[in-house]
C-alpha cells in the first residue's frame, strides 16, 4: 500500500495552530524553495560536497515533516544520513524517490491548499 | 519587561522554519525577529537586547553549535536563555548542546502546545534570574555577582594568593560622642562612600563593614595581578582622600577625621560562610588576623598605613617603605616584622 503523500492529521493541526491562511503562504513558500533543496542535493553530489548534500536533506526532510509530507521526509532523512555523498546506486534511487515524492506532496497540498 | 512581550531572536537558514516558529511565537504574544544564519545571529545579538533565542543547529556559514561556543564566550549574552529547535538526527548532537549551555530542546516540526510551555518556563526562569541579580548587586560587589552567577552559590572556599587590607577611623568613638547620631551617621556615610570609591578604583571589595571599620580584600574573587600593590595603592589613595575631605571638615569647624590601616598578604581561604539562607562573601586565614593586629598597632606607632614583609615584598622598590622591626602580636606565635608605609 502506498503512504499518503500527506497525513492529513498533521496538516489539519497545523493549520489550527498557525490559521489557514498563514499555512497557505507557508505551502506556497514551501512549494517555492523545495526545488531548490532537490537541485542542490545534486549539485552537492556533483561537486562532493557532503555538508551542503547533509544540510540540503535535512531542510526537506524538515520541511516535509511540517506539512505531514512523511512519504517525503522518509526518503530525505535517508539521504541525510548518507555518510559522504556519494553517487551509489542506493543515494541515486534515494533522489529518485525524492523526486517522485515531492511531485505527489506538491499536488496534494496544492489541491488542499485549495479546498 | 513583561513576559508576554518578550522579544525573541529566531535563528533558522531555512524559511519554511523560520515564518513558521516566527507565526508560532507571535500568536503566543511574543515578538519575533529573525536571523538565517549563525552569523547574522551574532550580529543582532550585539546589537540590541533579546529575552531568548531559538536556535537550529544545521546552518551554513555558522551553525548552532558555533552560535553556543560563542555566546558562552560573550560576557553579556551569558544570561541569554537558548532552545535549540532542530531535527538534527542523534541524541549525542541534543546531548552536546545542552552541554554547550542550551537550555532545552525541541524537536522540529515544533509541537506548539510543548512551545508554549518550553517558551514560558524559560522567560520565567530568565525573569527570576535577573530579579535575583539586581537584588544581589544592592548587597554584594560586582565581582561577587558575577563570581556567583557564574559559578553557582555554595558554601564554602577556595585558597587564594590574596592580600587582605582593614581600616579604620582613629578615636572615632570620641568623635560620635562629640556629636549627634544623626552627624554621625552622615559622617560615616561620606566616609564609606570615600573609601569605596578608592577600594573600587583597586579592584578591591569589601568584605566586611562594622561601625567604622572595614575590611576589604584584593584577589579574589577575581584574580589580581599583584593584590599587594594594589591593596597599598588603594591605602594610599584613601589617605589622599580622607586629607582632601579633612579641608572641607576643617572648614565647617567640624570634626577630622584619621585613618588606621592595616595590610597583610599570603594565602587564605576565601568563599561563601554563613548557612544557605544567609551567606556572606568573607576570608579566614592568619593573614587576616594579621591585617587586623596590623590596624590596631598604627595606633601605637602612629603611622597610618603598617604592612607585613609579604606584602612589602611584593610591592617593590616604587613603594619605599620603613623597617619598624620586629614586634609581637597576640595570637601569633613568632613576632612579626611591621613595615611603615608613606603617604605617598
Amino acid at each position: 500500500m502506498t503512504q499518503a503523500p500527506i497525513d492529513l492529521r498533521v496538516y489539519d493541526d497545523l493549520r489550527q495552530a498557525a490559521g489557514a491562511d498563514f499555512v497557505g503562504e507557508l505551502v506556497t513558500t514551501f512549494l517555492d524553495e523545495a526545488p531548490g533543496m532537490i537541485a542542490e542535493l545534486r549539485r552537492a553530489l556533483q561537486a562532493g560536497d557532503p555538508d551542503g548534500f547533509r544540510r540540503a536533506a535535512h531542510s526537506l526532510k524538515s520541511n516535509a515533516n511540517v506539512f505531514g509530507a512523511h512519504a517525503l521526509a522518509a526518503p530525505a532523512r535517508d539521504l541525510e544520513l548518507t555518510a559522504g555523498a556519494q553517487a551509489t546506486p542506493q543515494v541515486l534511487a534515494l533522489l529518485d524517490r525524492v523526486d517522485a515524492e515531492f511531485s505527489r506532496a506538491a499536488a496534494a497540498l496544492e489541491g488542499l491548499h485549495h479546498d | 519587561m513583561t513576559e508576554a512581550g518578550a522579544d525573541l531572536l529566531i535563528v533558522d537558514d531555512n524559511r519554511v522554519n523560520r515564518l513558521l516558529l516566527a507565526r508560532s511565537v507571535e500568536l503566543l504574544g511574543y515578538r519575533a525577529s529573525m536571523a538565517e544564519n549563525g552569523r547574522a545571529a551574532m550580529d543582532m545579538l550585539r546589537e540590541r537586547r533579546f529575552d531568548l533565542m531559538l536556535l537550529d543547529i544545521e546552518m551554513p556559514e555558522m551553525d548552532g553549535f558555533e552560535v553556543l561556543e560563542a555566546i558562552k564566550l560573550a560576557p553579556a549574552l551569558q544570561d541569554l536563555p537558548v532552545i535549540v529547535t532542530s531535527s538534527v538526527e542523534g541524541v549525542d548532537n541534543i546531548v552536546r548542546c545542552i552541554d554547550l549551555g542550551a537550555d532545552d530542546y525541541l524537536p522540529k516540526p515544533v509541537n506548539p502546545v510543548l512551545l508554549k510551555a518550553r517558551l514560558s518556563s524559560s522567560l520565567e526562569k530568565k525573569r527570576l534570574r535577573d530579579e535575583q541579580a539586581t537584588l544581589l548587586k544592592r548587597f554584594a560587589t560586582n565581582e561577587v555577582v558575577q563570581d556567583l552567577q557564574k559559578t553557582g552559590f555554595r558554601l564554602g572556599g577556595r585558597r587564594v594568593h590574596a592580600t587582605i587590607l582593614f581600616c579604620d577611623i582613629r578615636g572615632f568613638t570620641a568623635i560620635s560622642e562629640r556629636q549627634s547620631p544623626e552627624d554621625t551617621i552622615e559622617l560615616l556615610n561620606i566616609y564609606y562612600t570615600l573609601m569605596f570609591e578608592a577600594i573600587d578604583h583597586h579592584s578591591g571589595i569589601v568584605t566586611l563593614m562594622i561601625g567604622d571599620g572595614l575590611m576589604v580584600l584584593f584577589g579574589a574573587p577575581k584574580p589580581l595581578e599583584n593584590p599587594a600593590a594594589s591593596a597599598v595603592a588603594a591605602a594610599q589613595d584613601m589617605l589622599a582622600i580622607v586629607e582632601q575631605f579633612n579641608l572641607e571638615q576643617a572648614a565647617a569647624a567640624k570634626p577630622e577625621i584619621r585613618l588606621g590601616i592595616g595590610i597583610a598578604t599570603g594565602e587564605v581561604v576565601a568563599g561563601f560562610a554563613g548557612t544557605k539562607q544567609r551567606a556572606t562573601y568573607t576570608c579566614i586565614g592568619d593573614k587576616v588576623n594579621l591585617a587586623s593586629r596590623l590596624e590596631q598597632h598604627t595606633k601605637r606607632v602612629s603611622r597610618p598605613i603598617l604592612i607585613d614583609d609579604a606584602t612589602r615584598a611584593a610591592v617593590g622598590p616604587e613603594h619605599p617603605c620603613e623597617s619598624l622591626g620586629a614586634v609581637d602580636f597576640d595570637g601569633f606565635s613568632r613576632s612579626v616584622a611591621v613595615f611603615a608605609v608613606g603617604s605617598q
